[in-house]
């Protein structure tokens, strides 16, 4: 089987990976380059939990090849934080209570962010549709949708 | 298989410069490669272990394979590798195809729709595909290289069973084209699942409707079932009877019925085929009475 030495701009870094054809962005991300925040849920592109920013977009990094990524920008959960600063998602999360196991969060707070990248005052109706591919079994949802509607305010008072 | 998450089975991935090329390889690895684009089928079947190619030929880089391009006159044109978000996001399908905004956005989820494409939909031929429907009803063609050059594939006879369709060894579809949709026109998409968004559909329903001087109700309706055939499923019997009659309440009431006694469901996980049947008959006629009021 070939394999394929590859460049991606990972959370700010540039990295040089060689990675096998079947390998996945999610396998290369935690095997290769030690970013375990990128959890393994279904690895079938149903539970979000491996969501991660690609060239600017969120994507199931299980649903990606690592050797596609050559070039690409990537951004994974630990890329959120800057200078040791979390994230206006990553306070209201806390701040609602809105984690309790945890394994949904890196993928909530990367789908939540990209929404508010794309659309900065979401109603509840397009908070819930951006996070419909973001399965949680702990907290049933409803703090995670107040978090989001509480950085959705928190950018506000920055602006 | 035990392991509940297994790696992928081992093939190359291929990344050819030219569609020449990519149809070349697939040819002379018939029935062990397959053109590879968002992958969110492939990927699953492979690691399933259903589908077994040594080869993923990468196809999403080539020429025009991720650009839309709308034309007053020609229509629409949408490279095959070209994102569902992207589909429903695009400013000219929003004004001019909303039908198929609306069915791109009905697909899983937003970060999934980033990787899915709506050729990919197609040519994976599940008669459940959320996009297949709104394609059909608005005359879509796909554009087809293969290993004899250009041709193109009319969608009415592009489906041959679950999975099956008629595209040959070295066949890459690059592209899907729609005509100018007819005037008055008016759609709709009605997705059944088992949740409110992201789920595959137990029963879909995309009907649309235009007046057309040429029958003799004036008025024609196309309607497209989705998860009730093994192949995507045109409700003729049910547009026949709105091209004849007279459109009153009576008559949609007659369409939706036909539309149900036309379709074959079968029972599975996610219904029986009763149930189907059932809200086959119940979701047609909700999507003509919408459909009827804007166009009437």
């Amino acid at each position: 089987m070939s394999t394929h030495k590859i460049t991606v701009k990972i959370n700010g870094g540039l990295e040089q990976v060689e990675v096998p054809s079947n390998m996945s962005l999610l396998s290369m991300l935690r095997e290769k380059l030690a970013l375990t925040g990128v959890k393994n849920g279904c690895a079938a592109g149903e539970c979000g939990a491996c969501t991660i920013m690609m060239n600017g977009e969120p994507v199931n990094s299980c649903m990606v090849l690592a050797v596609e990524a050559d070039g690409a920008e990537l951004v994974t959960v630990e890329g959120l934080t800057t200078e040791g600063k979390l994230d206006a998602i990553q306070e209201a999360l806390i701040d609602k209570n809105a984690v309790q196991c945890g394994f949904c969060t890196p993928g909530i707070l990367i789908s939540a962010n990209a929404l508010l990248t794309r659309n900065p005052n979401p109603s509840e109706t397009e908070i819930r549709e951006a996070l419909v591919g973001n399965l949680c079994r702990c907290t049933g949802y409803i703090r995670i949708i107040e978090a989001v509607k509480a950085a959705v305010e928190m950018h506000k008072e920055e602006a | 298989m035990n392991n509940a998450h297994p790696g992928l089975p081992e093939f190359d991935y291929i990344k050819p410069a030219t569609l020449a090329e990519a149809s070349q390889f697939l040819v002379q690895h018939e029935n062990e490669s397959r053109p590879f684009m968002g992958g969110t089928d492939i990927i699953v079947r492979m690691r399933d272990g259903f589908w077994k190619d040594k080869y993923l030929v990468e196809v999403k880089h080539l020429e025009g394979m991720t650009s839309i391009h709308f034309d007053p006159v020609k229509g629409l044109t949408i490279g095959a590798a070209t994102s569902m978000n992207n589909v429903a996001a695009h400013p000219d399908i929003q004004r001019y195809y909303p039908l198929l905004a609306e069915a791109a956005n009905s697909v899983a989820s937003y970060q999934l729709r980033n990787r899915a494409t709506v050729v990919g939909n197609i040519c994976n031929a599940s008669p459940a595909g959320d996009t297949t429907g709104a394609s059909m009803v608005l005359g879509g063609v796909l554009s087809v290289h293969g290993a004899g050059g250009l041709r193109t594939e009319p969608l009415t006879t592009f489906f041959l069973g679950p999975g099956k369709t008629v595209l040959k060894p070295g066949d890459i579809v690059t592209a899907i084209t729609f005509p100018i949709p007819p005037k008055g026109w008016a759609g709709k998409y009605i997705k059944l699942g088992r949740n409110a968004l992201s789920d595959l559909s137990i029963v879909g329903v995309t009907v649309l409707g235009y007046p057309d001087a040429a029958t003799k109700s004036g008025y024609r309706f196309h309607i497209v079932l989705a998860s009730v055939a093994p192949v995507p499923f045109v409700a003729a019997a049910a547009e026949a009877v709105l091209a004849e009659k007279t459109i009153s309440d009576d008559v949609l009431d007659a369409a939706a019925a036909a539309a149900m006694d036309g379709c074959k469901p079968i029972d599975d996980v996610r219904s029986s085929a009763r149930y189907r049947k059932l809200m086959v008959r119940n979701l047609t006629r909700k999507a003509l009475d919408e459909v009827w009021t804007k166009i009437k």
